[in-house]
């Protein structure tokens, strides 16, 4: 019986990828991809618990599944940083005093 | 296949009651991650704008993964052994570690997204796609 489950939950994984694809390829702005390939390395995990459980070695896969969870966390932080558009320490400055001056003006 | 899958049901159950429950909630609790799933896949594919879409993917794959992953945690147990309670744990640890991570990656994807002056849709995109549809629907 948990055979037919884990062979039954793994093909519905991979159907409801489909969508989550079609956002990775189609996707109008960089992050709606970066979010699918989130999404997917995080089912990721499941799916390496669910082969684990069809070859009944679990143990060793759930340290897969692990890896596989840390490293997706890492590529999302990286690639969100990467993204960033990050302002030069003067630039904030300078628009920081600009304000302070301005409002100054209005008081 | 079906009548094999009755029969490994019926000797499951006569063999050990007990563990045909905690069987039985870990299936169901995988059977309701894939509902949640089903919410994830149709978000994106049909939500208008990133922030809605990430809406979507945050919420229903943190609790779709942390369903699935204590569902098998629970199917895998077949006795009170050191090695299955351990195996528990550490599925357990999975779950609590993505329970963890998941939202912070969501919200620095969201972060980042903001910054670089991706915006939300507003009263006048709504307007332009409905009159855009009226006018689909008057050809």
């Amino acid at each position: 019986m948990k055979e037919y489950f884990a062979i039954l939950m793994g093909a519905a994984l991979l159907v409801l990828m489909i969508p989550i694809l079609y956002r990775i390829i189609r996707g109008p702005t960089g992050f709606d991809r970066i979010l699918g390939v989130n999404v997917i390395g995080t089912k990721t995990a499941v799916i390496l618990v669910i082969i684990g459980t069809l070859f009944e070695r679990v143990d060793m896969f759930v340290d897969f599944a692990i890896a596989y969870a840390l490293l997706n966390f890492v590529a999302a932080i990286v690639v969100s940083r990467y993204f960033n558009r990050t302002v030069p320490l003067h630039e904030m400055e300078e628009k920081l005093s600009a304000a302070r001056q301005s409002r100054g003006k209005v008081n | 296949m079906i009548e094999n899958l009755a029969a490994s049901i019926v000797v499951q159950s006569e063999q050990s009651p007990g563990w045909f429950l905690v069987h039985s909630i870990g299936m169901g609790m995988g059977v309701v991650g894939l509902l949640f799933f089903l919410g994830t896949a149709v978000g994106m594919l049909r939500f208008p704008d990133f922030y809605t879409r990430m809406h979507a993917a945050g919420k229903g794959d943190t609790l779709s993964t942390m369903l699935m992953l204590g569902g098998f945690g629970l199917v895998t147990m077949e006795d009170f052994s050191v090695g299955s309670w351990l195996l528990l744990l550490k599925i357990l640890g999975i779950v609590l570690f993505i329970f963890l991570t998941t939202p912070t990656s969501s919200h620095a994807l969201m972060r980042a997204a903001f910054e670089d002056d991706e915006m939300p849709l507003g009263e006048k995109d709504l307007k332009k796609i409905r009159s855009r549809a009226r006018g689909k629907q008057a050809n």
